[in-house]
């Protein structure tokens, strides 16, 4: 696995997206650079409109920037073709959603597997039960997601995503849907993967609680980085924002 | 990514269901014709088995080379002499003659009608039955015992049974001679068969057989057995030499096959016709299944994105929907394979109804049926299955954020309408290469038009969705207004989607195109058929076979002509003959009173020319006249299936309408027919009273012809409407079997609307949370459905008028009528409208169902 820059493992290059042409175009992301470092969770937070899931799914891989780069664990994303985006995603990228995007008709079980069985990998039973215990999901294994609380329907998505041990893992919103309880325990899991697994985590979110989690908070207004803290405080985090809307 | 395709699946059984009875009902016709076919073909096969087993070799008259549709006259006999002669050839064990009649003999009823079903034959043998003898005898008998004396005879059983017919009981039976009683001294059958289907014999002893078929003194057959040791090919080779001229030998091996080929032939139109309604079927299933699935993938957006983020290939996408349409086609052409079964039975019961009983044996069941209905089933889902496949693949993984995520297009969507109309183009050079070319045969033209109509239909179909939106204009108008509230959004949720809306439509707008193509043809025909039949005829009576159009014995117009009933009394003969060496149907006619019944329409000459016919002229049609390039004063040569010929001078030409000429295209008068040809026929016999027709008259020429109980008189006006109900029952039976094409239709729209419904789960849930009631809903529903079935109705009617017009343009040598029953189209869009009705019954209810809190949070 190399690195990029000062060992990050995405570095995004002056990227820009701008929709539509001419008078009525839309540059939603504005020449951003930044860094990510491995082994720690970045939040990336703004109001509406700031960009921020743009940005995020230029990163993930799953947009395409108008200019600038990409570069995931040393290779040029935003070039490749169909097929190596597909490697790509299979070995260097987890994905977690805000509507958690379980297949309904898999069990749990089946479901974190899942990134396994389409690469067509045999999965390590060690890694698998310890990913299982540390979600919480023993006794939920063979139950389908209908059957599944918000809470244990996201821990599945964490593990499906975790399970292939991901160069980095996409947070959309996470705690988007579950109410504050709930959210918490998320974000508790999320938080323990990067200490005890040292995964690598960029989370896309609106939540000042869910910021507070991360290691590094990027704040976006109007497509470019506007702040660049360290660990903040849910409260720091909420002051941040007001004064940017108030901007 | 098996197992989501799979699991996938199972989960929407109800929705794999309904997509796959789309399959079903086209295999199983497909299935089901094949077995039906192969059954009846076999048991003719058993039948030639049984009837040759015992013999090495046939001796028979020497016939001309003559077919007519496909069906050859049976060989002339030969003199019963020659049996001696084959007796003493060297090399032959064994041998007997027999009497062998397929036209002209009818067991009755005991009311006095004709026993046996339409247009199938009763046989009739006269067969040597001294045990010396039995290995030449196919027939068996089950009761009773065989005929010893001219006044006993033995019959089949199945007819025997049918007319509760008992041994010992006195039956009557026609023949060349007028009908007589026997005494029922036996009941057989042939080989191992328990029925021959629709096809009865008699049976009787040889010189009886001899003096009613007109064969005193001859044979139709001798039937050789050879020695240990010597081959069938010996045996012919022995024999030839010893046989005059006018008779042949054959090894019964051939024989056994010619016949065999008959069959083959006869059963194969018979399977094309059925197989043509299976197409059908499956080409609306077809649109079904590609508008299910293009539906349900794109209700599977977000889950083909999501498979992409976590790394599934396009191509693990395009498999996995592309296992999914497999499965389903496996599973449906399983299920249609053994439905097939069933179908079997019903043809069968359907043309028993029409008076067509098939014979029976136990059921085929060959490799070819289940390669042939698995393939075709399954390659048919696949196909349909892949172009939404391909969408599948095209979902970009971004698609998973995003709610509300739509289908993108697929790569060449843009040209879809390019392509649409590169293949209505196709189409229509298709449909004129039919219409306007001339040098084309009728089949070559129908095969021209079938392609066209087929790449129509695909053409129109892609193009259908621009129509949806005009068209739900107009059609959804009486929603709009009087429906409330419920109707508006029923309007205007049919244009929300045109392509879907459209693909739903098109499988309905199938079936309507092909019921309003055959609709206005037949019409026309009908029209064509009443106008060519009362144009030509001036006769008072008509006097026909019971089926209408079997000839019946000559005999029986003598008969009438001897009644001092009718003024005049004319018979038409017709039989098979070598026209210059070409197969032609051959017309005997009276020159002195043909023209008081038959309205001669001249080209060339007029009434006297009749007088001008004797013993060497022939009047000839104006179609033959061009076809053949012969005009007044040719000479033509007629060769009579006895091998008689005769050098006949054209004298004159006449048009016939060509849809329906009464007389043949080649005529000569009765004395020269006659004389030409063994134990004539009529066509018809037409008689006129003086003044008006009264029930005295009529009654009086049916007593006169009473002994001919095969033969049936009626007034002008009785035959003309005869003809006319004949006509509809072809036409009621074309109806049902286009009504499978419907069924699969309506299954289609209902799979759709299913679908629909639980896509709008959410929508549906928030009108209802927002005060619709349940029946608003489920009016709501029905709209849509009404809306859906009328455009396709829209589209379907003028297709289907269309294609009429252009069949009818084929046709053109036939002089087909056009005429557009509107009655029966009207009727047609009322019965769309039931569809829609009826189609929208359970989605409505599921709809209505939906629990609104539920419904709302739905994901």
């Amino acid at each position: 696995m190399s690195n990029g820059h000062n060992g990050a493992v995405v570095v995004a290059r002056d990227v820009a997206r701008r929709y539509g042409e001419g008078d009525t175009a839309v540059d939603a992301l504005r020449g951003v650079t930044v860094d990510i470092a491995p082994g720690k969770a970045t939040a990336v937070m703004g109001p509406s409109g700031s960009g921020k899931s743009t940005l995020m799914h230029i990163l993930a891989g799953l947009d395409k920037p108008t200019s600038g780069s990409v570069d995931i664990a040393g290779t040029e994303i935003t070039t490749l073709g169909d097929n190596d985006l597909t490697k790509l995603r299979r070995e260097h990228i987890g994905f977690v959603f805000q509507f958690f995007n379980l297949l309904p008709m898999l069990t749990a079980k089946e479901n974190i597997l899942l990134p396994l069985t389409i690469a067509g990998e045999k999965p390590d039973d060690a890694w698998f039960g310890k990913l299982v215990s540390d979600v919480g999901l023993e006794d939920r294994l063979s139950h389908r997601p209908s059957e599944l609380s918000g809470g244990q329907q996201q821990r599945v998505a964490i593990a499906r995503a975790l399970v292939s041990k991901p160069t980095v893992l996409f947070a959309d919103e996470p705690t988007g849907n579950l109410d504050s309880t709930t959210s918490a325990e998320i974000l508790e899991l999320l938080r323990r993967s990067v200490e005890d697994y040292g995964q690598t985590i960029v989370m896309v979110t609106h939540d000042a609680r869910a910021a507070a989690v991360a290691h590094r908070v990027l704040f976006l207004a109007d497509g470019s980085i506007v702040r660049d803290l360290g660990e903040c405080d849910a409260h720091t985090i909420h002051n941040v924002m007001e004064e940017l809307a108030a901007a | 990514m098996t197992k989501v395709a799979l699991r996938g699946l199972a989960g929407r059984k109800l929705r794999a269901v309904l997509t796959g009875i789309a399959i079903v009902l086209g295999v199983a016709m497909i299935s089901g014709t094949y077995i039906l076919t192969d059954t009846v073909q076999r048991a003719f096969n058993n039948l030639l088995v049984d009837s040759y087993a015992g013999t090495d070799a046939v001796v028979t008259g020497r016939g001309i080379d003559v077919s007519i549709d496909g069906e050859k006259p049976p060989p002339p006999p030969v003199d019963a002499s020659l049996l001696d002669v084959v007796r003493g050839v060297d090399g032959v064990a064994l041998a007997t003659g027999s009497v062998l009649d397929e036209r002209n003999t009818k067991i009755l009823t005991a009311e006095g009608e004709s026993a046996n079903s339409e247009g199938f034959p009763t046989l009739a043998f006269g067969v040597d039955t001294d045990p010396a003898y039995t290995q030449f005898n196919p027939l068996n008998v089950l009761e009773g015992r065989w005929p010893a004396s001219e006044d006993e005879v033995v019959i089949d059983a199945g007819t025997a049974d049918k007319q509760d017919f008992a041994v010992g009981d006195t039956i009557e039976i026609s023949t060349l001679q007028p009908k007589r009683s026997f005494e029922l001294v036996g009941v057989a059958k042939y080989g191992d068969l328990d029925s021959l289907g629709a096809i009865s014999f008699v049976v009787f002893t040889i010189p009886a057989a001899q003096e009613l078929l007109g064969r005193e003194g001859q044979f139709d057959a001798i039937s050789v057995a050879a020695q240990e040791g010597i081959s069938e090919e010996e045996l012919v080779a022995a024999i030839a030499p010893a046989l005059p001229q006018g008779a042949e030998v054959v090894s019964a091996t051939a024989e056994a096959q010619e016949q065999a080929d008959e069959v083959s032939e006869f059963t194969a139109i018979f399977r094309y016709f059925l197989l043509a309604f299976g197409a059908i079927a499956l080409f609306v299933g077809a649109f079904v299944i590609f508008n299910t699935f293009s539906i349900t993938v794109a209700q599977r957006t977000r889950e083909f994105a999501t498979l992409r983020t976590i790394g599934a290939s396009r191509r693990q996408i395009l498999v996995s929907v592309i296992l999914e349409s497999l499965v389903i086609g496996i599973l449906a052409s399983l299920v249609g394979l053994g439905l097939g079964v069933v179908i079997a039975e019903g043809i069968e019961a359907l043309f028993g109804s029409l008076g067509v009983d098939l014979p029976t044996a136990d059921r085929v069941f060959k490799t070819r049926t289940i390669v042939v209905a698995l393939g075709v089933g399954i390659g048919i889902t696949l196909l349909a299955g892949l172009f939404p496949a391909i969408r599948a693949t095209r979902v970009p993984p971004i698609s998973a954020v995003r709610e509300g995520a739509t289908l993108p297009h697929g790569r060449f969507h843009r040209f879809t309408p390019w392509v649409a109309g590169l293949v209505v183009v196709g189409s229509i050079a298709l449909l004129a290469r039919a219409m306007f070319t001339d040098e084309l045969g009728t089949g070559d033209r129908l095969l021209s038009i079938a392609g066209g109509v087929l790449l129509l239909f695909l053409g129109v179909a892609m193009l259908s969705s621009k129509l949806v939106k005009p068209l739900a204009a107009v059609v959804g108008a009486p929603a709009r207004r009087l429906g409330g509230a419920a109707g508006r959004l029923a309007g205007g949720n049919s244009v929300r989607n045109p392509g879907r809306t459209a693909a739903t439509a098109a499988a309905l707008m199938i079936g309507i195109a092909l019921v309003a193509f055959i609709a206005t043809l037949t019409n026309g025909m009908k029209a064509s058929n009443r106008e060519a039949i009362e144009e030509q005829i001036a006769a008072d009576y008509v006097v026909t076979s019971t089926d209408g159009y079997t000839p019946f014995v000559a005999a029986a117009g003598d008969a009438l002509a001897a009644s001092p009933v009718p003024e005049v009394v004319t018979s038409v003969r017709s039989d098979a003959g070598l026209v210059n060496d070409v197969s032609t149907e051959v017309g005997g006619i009276e020159p002195d009173t043909i023209a008081e019944a038959y309205v001669f329409d001249w080209q060339e000459g007029d009434d006297s020319v009749l007088a001008n016919l004797g013993t060497t002229g022939a009047l000839v049609s104006s179609n033959y006249a061009d076809d053949h390039d012969v005009s007044v004063g040719d000479t033509l040569t007629l060769r009579s299936t006895a091998d008689r010929t005769a050098q006949i001078t054209v004298v004159g030409t006449f048009e016939p309408p060509p849809f329906y000429p009464l007389i043949e295209s080649v005529n000569v008068s009765t004395e020269l027919f006659d004389s030409l040809y063994d134990r004539p026929r009529n066509r018809w016999t037409w008689a006129n009273v003086p003044g008006e027709s009264t029930e005295e008259n009529r009654a009086a020429m049916e007593q006169a012809i009473a002994g001919y109980p095969d033969t049936q008189l009626e007034t002008r006006e009785e035959w003309i409407q005869r003809e006319d109900a004949d006509f509809n029952e072809f036409i009621s039976f074309l109806y049902v079997m286009l009504t499978l094409a419907v069924f699969v239709s309506v299954f289609g729209m209902i799979n759709t609307l299913v679908l629909s419904v639980y896509e709008r789960t959410r929508e549906i849930g928030m009108l209802r949370a927002i005060g619709m009631t349940r029946r608003q809903v489920r009016r709501m529903i029905r709209q849509e459905s009404i809306i859906t079935a009328l455009i396709g109705a829209a589209i379907g009617l003028p297709l289907g008028i269309f294609l009429a017009a252009l069949v009818n343009r084929a046709l053109s040598e036939y002089d087909v009528r056009f005429a557009i029953p509107w009655g029966q189209l009207i009727v047609l869009t009322i019965v769309a409208v039931i569809i829609g009705v009826l189609a929208a019954i359970m989605p409505a209810r599921r709809a209505a169902k939906l629990d609104p809190l539920r419904a709302i949070a739905y994901e």
